[in-house]
């Protein structure tokens, strides 16, 4: 069996009494697309946060190709360069250009030639439909396109996993599709992705496994048919309930 | 007859040495400003550490500058250094000293309220694409930092400009001090001498901050995000 890229192994988290990350224990192979589900509040985003060691957890281990995670560790930094992370916010840097805002981490904490990571950057723009735009400072940029910039910053570090903080969470409707597009491009050219998203359409269609939380633990896991036509859980028929209902 | 005050100003070296006088000023006001600058971007860093100790250090720190009036940190650097250290500072030193420890207090309190208000998402985003906490610092949060305080800064620089003026009181002689001397040789021939010479101080201290101010503001300008 393909050893996992991600593993997360029993890992806690609480905010005073509070616990928001109870006992969550799951992998991610090579190549997966992992979606997380779950209503407001149920930790997945704090989730996403412990992967990177953005948060610091209190039990458990995070562990990518094998190598422990964890926000005091000396080489965080390093680890961090295998993991992309996109949030919601798209907070690309407003100083610098939007070549600038890509090409500065692969060259500062990878110490790669400008050159490369220019041309990189550029086919990079390029797929994604931005390359006149390199130039441009991020607010000249509408939503969609600074998130879709947002991307490809991450993507230009090579990273081993990406993760995906709510990332059209706070675009204008119009500008989903061409930010969900980029993703579920990546994912077809067979990017490890794990995914929190509130689009269950977008999730049915990207996802080759879904896992879904409440309270802090994961209730439900399983490929995207399973759980959206035949959830096994009351919480999850619920969950999903509420969103054909606005549907 | 009586001379007309304008005169004085041209009578034997007088204009040579109220330029020399602001040439001290001049030099003062550069070397404190530049050091304080710099001190200024370190401290405002140092206060954003969470350790409660250094916290609080900073915080006493600049509290007491805040809270002290130049005058008597010019005094006190100078006169008590001199009686209780033994130390012969000489004026210059002693207003060099007490324009920087005034204005890296001020000015790190400027970096840290411009640091602080910058979104924590520029932090994260750096922290997540990999970079040390020192490529943040030096490639994302200071430059936004920098042009936030762009206006408060320059504010503090004419400040700290206009202040020089009070190391006359410790012996130095700079702009005003040279004034007063030519003001009071002739006190006799020319009575109106004190409006000119003033006058033409005026005009000097005006000369150095203006240009200031429209720096400060074009670079607004540029910068704006």
């Amino acid at each position: 069996m393909e050893k996992p890229v991600l593993e997360i192994n029993h890992i806690e988290k609480a905010y005073g009494d509070h616990k928001v990350l109870d006992d969550i224990s799951f992998s991610v192979k090579k190549g997966e697309v992992v979606v997380v589900l779950g209503p407001s509040g149920c930790g997945k985003s704090t989730l996403l946060r412990c992967l990177n060691g953005l948060e610091n957890i209190q039990g458990g281990e995070v562990k990518l190709n094998g190598e422990q995670i964890s926000q005091n560790a000396k080489n965080i930094h390093q680890i961090r360069q295998k993991i992309g992370m996109v949030f919601q916010s798209y907070d690309l840097f407003p100083h610098m250009n939007i070549l600038k805002n890509i090409i500065l981490a692969p060259m500062k904490a990878q110490h790669r030639a400008k050159e490369e990571v220019t041309k990189e950057a550029e086919k990079l723009l390029k797929r994604v439909g931005l390359l006149e735009k390199k130039d441009a400072f991020p607010r000249q940029l509408s939503g969609g396109q600074k998130q879709r910039v947002a991307i490809v910053r991450a993507l230009c570090m090579h990273p081993e996993v990406m993760l995906f903080d709510e990332v059209t969470a706070s675009l204008d409707p119009e500008m989903v599709r061409e930010v969900l597009d980029v993703m579920l491009e990546m994912a077809q050219n067979g990017s490890t992705m794990v995914i929190v998203t509130h689009e269950m359409q977008f999730a049915k269609a990207v996802a080759d496994r879904i896992i879904f939380m409440d309270q802090g633990k994961i209730v439900e896991e399983g490929t995207p048919e399973e759980f959206f036509e035949n959830p096994k859980t009351d919480r999850a028929k619920q969950f999903l309930n509420v969103f054909e209902f606005v549907a | 007859m009586q001379d007309l005050g304008i005169k004085i100003l041209l009578q034997g070296d007088n204009l040579v040495r109220l330029l020399q006088g602001l040439g001290v000023t001049i030099s003062i006001s550069v070397i404190s400003v530049l050091l304080s600058l710099a001190f200024g971007v370190l401290l405002g860093i140092v206060m954003m550490v969470k350790n409660p100790l250094i916290r609080f250090i900073t915080r006493l720190y600049l509290e007491f500058i805040r809270i002290m009036p130049q005058l008597v940190l010019l005094f006190l650097v100078y006169f008590g250094s001199a009686k209780h250290l033994g130390w012969d500072l000489g004026g210059e030193t002693a207003s060099v000293i007490v324009f920087v420890l005034w204005g890296t207090a001020e000015m790190g309190d400027l970096v840290r309220g411009a640091l602080q208000s910058i979104s924590v998402h520029q932090t994260e985003s750096g922290k997540a694409l990999g970079l040390t906490k020192g490529q943040i610092y030096y490639y994302i949060l200071i430059p936004q930092a920098v042009k936030r305080l762009i206006p408060q800064a320059m504010n503090l620089v004419t400040r700290m400009i206009k202040t020089t003026s009070l190391i006359v009181l410790i012996g130095v002689v700079e702009v005003v001090k040279t004034g007063q001397q030519i003001i009071e040789s002739a006190r006799l021939t020319s009575p109106s001498a004190a409006l000119w010479i003033y006058g033409v101080i005026f005009f000097m201290y005006f000369i150095i901050c203006y240009p200031i101010s429209l720096i400060a503001g074009h670079l607004e300008k540029v910068w704006k995000e």
